[in-house]
């Protein structure tokens, strides 16, 4: 499944304008402590969460995912949103809860690979 | 756990320096400090701040003063109320153990301040700002951002009681160029003095340990 797709979907904000939307989702993965998502997270996964600290960036990066959804209507912090576009790292808001969004990312039939 | 018995437990244990550090509030601190000097302790004002991120970090200032403004700014961005039922009275007592009222804000509660913006506030204030527990899963920087931001001066990393120096070497190696301290993190009376870090210093005062922590002219912090 295309990113770009999940985004028309459940009419997820962009954030990261210039970020590439076209990559693949292999999967996704709900967690709000970095340490775990590190430990967790597989490549090419969304990541689903309300943290908006800097370090999500690095996280992404480190483990290639294709990018975050925050939900809750978080917004991302100033620094983490120029970091996401220098590291090419797609960033999509929603005010639906994990819950919800999990649940018609997975009605949309998105499994992890 | 009232500031009177603190202090005489502390006393039993020998302990002369003892950082008092409530979470996100230092309503208590001064009664303890009044107490403990009659018994030859050091009470230094501390406040445990839980950042938007969830992320523990402890501020340790110089002075009553410098510890009250930082409380300030953590209430002024510490939203709720405190519900008893669910989390215990939150009393304020004087030196003969008299109840004085009640902190109705939700000291449990994670502020809206970012790791990075509390660090900033506490050096603001001359404090030392020491990141929690790191060894800690939970409310631990590591834990929670998966490492220590860049563009963070602590002036110590916390590593708690629950483990030794050995384990924590391991772990945490690559944060070994930042000082290192462990406490007892006491939530009861029992829990004081379970670990302890030795300041080796000319004086014991608060700019003594800022040097010990940076290891400064023969001074310097034993754990």
């Amino acid at each position: 499944m295309k990113l770009q797709e999940i985004i028309d979907s459940l009419s997820l904000k962009v954030e990261t304008p210039s970020a590439d939307l076209n990559r693949e989702v292999n999967g996704a993965y709900v967690s709000d402590m970095m340490s775990d998502v590190m430990g967790n997270a597989k490549d090419g996964f969304l990541w689903i969460t309300i943290q908006v600290h800097l370090n999500i960036i690095a996280v992404a990066s480190l483990k290639n995912l294709s990018g975050i959804i925050l939900v809750n209507s978080r917004v991302p912090a100033e620094d983490t949103l120029k970091k996401a576009m220098e590291e090419n790292i797609p960033i999509m808001t929603t005010p639906l809860s994990a819950f919800d969004l999990v649940g018609r990312l997975y009605s949309l039939g998105l499994r992890c690979r | 756990m009232t500031p009177a018995r603190i202090v005489e437990r502390a006393a039993s244990l020998g302990i002369n320096i003892m950082a008092v550090c409530d979470h996100n509030t230092v309503e208590n601190v001064e009664v303890t400090a009044n107490i403990a000097k009659k018994k030859g302790i050091r009470v230094i004002a501390g406040i445990e701040i839980n950042s938007s991120e969830e992320v523990h970090i402890l501020g340790l200032f110089e002075n009553m003063a410098d510890a009250l403004s930082m409380q300030a700014i953590v209430y002024e961005n510490l939203p709720g109320e405190n519900d008893e039922d669910a989390f215990g009275m939150q009393v304020l007592v004087n030196e003969s153990e008299e109840v004085l009222g009640f902190n109705n804000r939700l000291l449990i509660g994670a502020t809206n301040l970012s790791v990075n913006r509390i660090v900033e506030l506490i050096h603001g204030f001359s404090g030392l700002a020491v990141a929690s527990h790191i060894d800690r899963e939970g409310f631990g920087i590591i834990g929670q951002l998966g490492f220590i931001p860049e563009g963070i001066e602590f002036d110590a990393l916390e590593i708690s009681y629950r483990t030794g120096r050995a384990k924590a070497q391991e772990m945490f190696g690559p944060y070994s160029h930042i000082p290192w301290v462990t406490s007892s993190d006491a939530h009861s009376l029992d829990d004081i003095g379970r670990s302890t870090t030795w300041f080796v210093m000319e004086h014991s005062t608060f700019e003594e340990m800022r040097l010990a922590l940076k290891g400064t002219e023969g001074r310097k912090v034993i754990f």
